[in-house]
């Protein structure tokens, strides 16, 4: 039963992912007076991208049609180690979160790749901007995922998220908040989203995500649009393991409430981009530390 | 500042004999026109043209002296060569180019003359050996290990004109921005020489597509200056009318597009949609969204009858509720003006120098306004405020676009309540022969002036135009010194500048 469900939370990923983008376009469409894009667009073009075929330029080599597959291919292994709520994922291991930091890295390591192989002075741009608050995000991320570790005495992210709001849980429920409030920021820094990068610009000199990928068309777009999907699947399924205190011990009931916070979290996601502006670029890395101080605040509250 | 007494007054949309405008040698002229803009004068004009007879070019000098609220001229004979003007009167510097570019000549210690619109030379119409390709031609290079360049355009993303922009930068900051325009141009002052033809009302109306009533009002203005005529109240109150919708649908869009700019989305939504209503408010009284048709020299072509009149003035009501709910929720939202404060800042000094003009001058502190100055039409009777703010930053033009616009519906209230009665047209007789005559308006983005004089047969000798992008796009370039390179949609955004009203 348990290990059906988390088939069904990957299949769950692999299948509603775009739906989650479509919510936030629909969220923000909302607090805009206007009625929205259709909840299933992102679909859409994603099968039209996957009909088309694709420009390459002469200079690139094969970085640049690799990073997408790659990339696409890691968020999917990636997935596979998420707990959904206090579900086991479908693989586990010990450090296993160390792994799903790294394979997050290896993708931004070759969209970066890919970017600079174009040689266009925007990508270039973008790349430079990419790494610079990776740098920043990924400790963020550690340091949160250190100090569930460190409270639950679990080395595996299944045996973290399987411990929280369980009875007399460890760490107990403030820092919890506390690193989800952190991963939230994490995951607006990580998926493009406003107050980091508006995924909606037109304009190659303000974006940072969205101008790495200006050159790739075709099916590599579609590859790169459903990998940034998953990605933010994989990012809301670890902010609502830790945002929702409910552990029924019902694989398909806790499956169902994961999905169901991992739409919320979109919804979140949504109304913060509707309700502040866009940061300017060299106040990124500050949001970003305070996150990270955020972060070190919980790792201190659990050691005392 | 008192003027030499070389310089000729005229009022705005006044004629005067061309025999009547003083001739100095080019030295005194060059003089005049120097102390006069160091002192409280504006270059508005700077017109070149070959009267024919003998052969020679004349430049005329078209200053505005908003303390006197008239206009001086002085002409004088155009030399090959000549001591540029530019070294101590930098507003000069654009008019310069464009002058060495259109006759092949040149101007002397310009510090960096280079064409602005790549179009062929007027006195050797082949090309002569002078790229006419828009784009190719010297830039600003820095060196340096770590410093790099970044091309943008002519080819954008989204639907806006074509610009070529290069940035010299160390990392994300710019240390400068070349822009290169031309690729619009259509030689409309040309095709001017020798109307009015039919046609030239309508090379007036897509001159600049979101100015037309601007423009077309200038137009007219000049047309009815030389032959002697003005519209009746009904006309002038119409015109006015339209040229405020056009205002307000400009600023509106302007800040909807900032919000959008700055990632702040309900106001982006709820403005792109207002500026619809207020261009559909120009459609209900003309047919056309942005008022073409409207406006012609001598009348209006559309009357506002009784039920318009209040039809209008119900259409403002909703637009004005709706623009005061989503413009304030984001000069109220922290987030936002945290982008737009200390953003792209022009100091009233640079602006004044390189004379800006217009919503960008006036966000600079400098109270410039054609409506106030040199007032025109119904604006000589009913006060539109002058709006200014200080800082020159991208939230100083923001809140002039904001005030500008509760402005324009007051004003546009009153004029819709009081509306003169009679006739909206008058009958012109012909064009004065060779006189010239100046119409200077307040379109939505500042002053647009207007030049022209007649030959003696009454033609056009030259028809000269300057849009306030002509004397605004390089504020843009110095607004970004010192910027994070990623701010440059904003702050191009706050100006809102017309490429095809400069290409021409």
């Amino acid at each position: 039963m348990t290990l059906t469900a988390s088939i069904l939370h990957w299949l769950a990923a692999v299948l509603l992912a775009p739906l989650l983008v479509g919510v936030i376009n629909r969220t923000k469409a909302f607090f805009g007076g206007r009625r929205g894009q259709p909840f299933l667009q992102v679909y859409h073009d994603l099968f039209k991208l996957m009909g088309k075929g694709a420009v390459y330029s002469q200079t690139a080599t094969w970085i640049f049609r690799f990073g997408p597959m790659l990339g696409l291919a890691v968020v999917l292994t990636a997935l596979a180690i998420v707990p959904a709520g206090g579900l086991r994922a479908l693989f586990v291991f010990p450090g296993d979160f160390v792994f799903l930091a790294y394979t997050l890295g290896l993708m931004r390591f070759f969209t970066v790749l890919a970017a600079l192989d174009t040689g266009s002075a925007f990508e270039g741009m973008g790349a430079s901007r990419e790494m610079q608050f990776a740098l920043l995000a990924e400790p963020v991320l550690f340091a949160g995922l250190a100090v569930l570790a460190a409270g639950s005495g679990q080395l595996s992210l299944s045996g973290i998220y399987n411990q929280l709001w369980s009875a007399g849980m460890r760490p107990e429920g403030a820092p919890v908040l506390l690193v989800a409030l952190t991963l939230l920021m994490v995951l607006l820094a990580e998926n493009a989203r406003i107050p980091v990068d508006d995924p909606a610009t037109h304009l190659e000199l303000t974006m940072i995500h969205e101008v790495m990928v200006l050159d790739h068309c075709g099916v590599d777009l579609a590859f790169i649009q459903y990998g940034a999907a998953l990605k933010l699947w994989l990012f809301a399924a670890l902010v609502t393991g830790l945002a929702i205190p409910l552990r029924t011990g019902q694989p398909m009931v806790d499956l169902v409430v994961t999905i169901a916070g991992i739409f919320i979290t979109a919804v979140v996601v949504g109304i913060v981009e509707s309700t502040m502006a866009r940061l300017r670029l060299v106040r990124v890395p500050q949001m970003l530390v305070a996150s990270l101080a955020l972060s070190l605040a919980a790792f201190f509250w659990i050691l005392r | 500042m008192a003027p030499s007494s070389d310089w000729v007054m005229i009022g705005n949309n006044e004629a005067i004999g061309l025999k009547a405008i003083a001739a100095v040698s080019f030295e005194r002229f060059r003089q005049a026109v120097i102390e006069a803009v160091a002192g409280e004068a504006r270059l508005s004009a700077l017109p070149v043209w070959s009267p024919g007879d003998s052969g020679g070019l004349r430049v005329i000098a078209v200053l505005s002296l908003p303390q006197r609220g008239e206009l001086g001229l002085l002409s004088a004979a155009l030399p090959d060569r000549w001591p540029s003007l530019t070294p101590h009167c930098p507003a000069a510097h654009w008019f310069e180019r464009e002058i060495a570019e259109q006759w092949g000549l040149t101007p002397e210690g310009h510090p960096w003359l280079k064409p602005i619109r790549f179009q062929p030379c007027r006195r050797h119409p082949d090309g002569g050996s002078r790229s006419a390709c828009a784009g190719l031609t010297d830039f600003f290079a820095m060196a340096g290990q770590e410093s790099h360049e970044v091309a943008v355009g002519p080819v954008h993303a989204g639907i806006i004109e074509p610009g070529h922009f290069r940035f010299l930068c160390h990392g994300e900051t710019v240390y400068h921005l070349e822009i290169s325009l031309g690729y619009q141009h259509r030689g409309i002052e040309r095709a001017m020489t020798g109307g009015p033809v039919p046609r030239s009302v309508h090379y007036m109306e897509t001159l600049a597509g979101d100015t037309t009533i601007g423009h077309v009002t200038a137009y007219s203005h000049l047309l009815e200056a030389l032959a002697g005529a003005t519209v009746p109240a009904r006309g002038k109150a119409i015109r006015a009318i339209a040229a405020e919708l056009e205002r307000i649908a400009n600023h509106v869009g302007d800040l909807g597009a900032l919000a959008g700019d700055v990632g702040f989305l309900p106001t982006r939504d709820y403005c792109g949609r207002i500026r619809g209503d207020v261009l559909n408010m120009t459609a209900a009284v003309c047919g056309n969204r942005f008022g073409r048709g409207l406006i012609r020299p001598g009348r209006v072509q559309w009357d506002l009858d009784g039920g318009l009149t209040e039809d209008l003035l119900a259409r403002l009501d909703a637009v004005e509720k709706d623009v005061t709910g989503a413009v304030p929720l984001m000069l109220d939202t922290p987030s936002v003006l945290a982008r737009l404060e200390g953003t792209g800042v022009v100091s009233s000094e640079t602006a004044r120098d390189i004379g800006m003009v217009g919503v960008a001058a006036r966000a600079s502190g400098l109270e410039c306004h054609v409506c106030a100055e040199f007032p025109y039409g119904i604006y000589r009777l009913a006060q539109l405020p002058v709006n200014t703010w200080t800082g020159g930053d991208c939230a100083a033009r923001t809140y002039v676009r904001w005030f500008e616009v509760q402005a324009s519906i007051d004003f546009l209230r009153h004029q819709l309540l009081e509306l003169p009665a009679g006739p909206v047209d008058r009958k012109l007789s012909p064009m004065a022969p060779e006189s010239l005559a100046v119409s200077l308006v307040e379109g939505w983005r500042g002053e647009i002036c207007h030049v022209a004089a007649t030959d003696r047969e009454s033609r056009f000798a030259f028809y000269k135009v300057v849009d306030p992008s002509f004397h605004n796009w390089f504020g843009l370039a110095l607004a970004l010194r010192g910027q994070q390179i990623s701010d440059f949609p904003l702050c191009n955004k706050s100006f809102s500048l017309s490429y095809c009203g400069h290409d021409l």
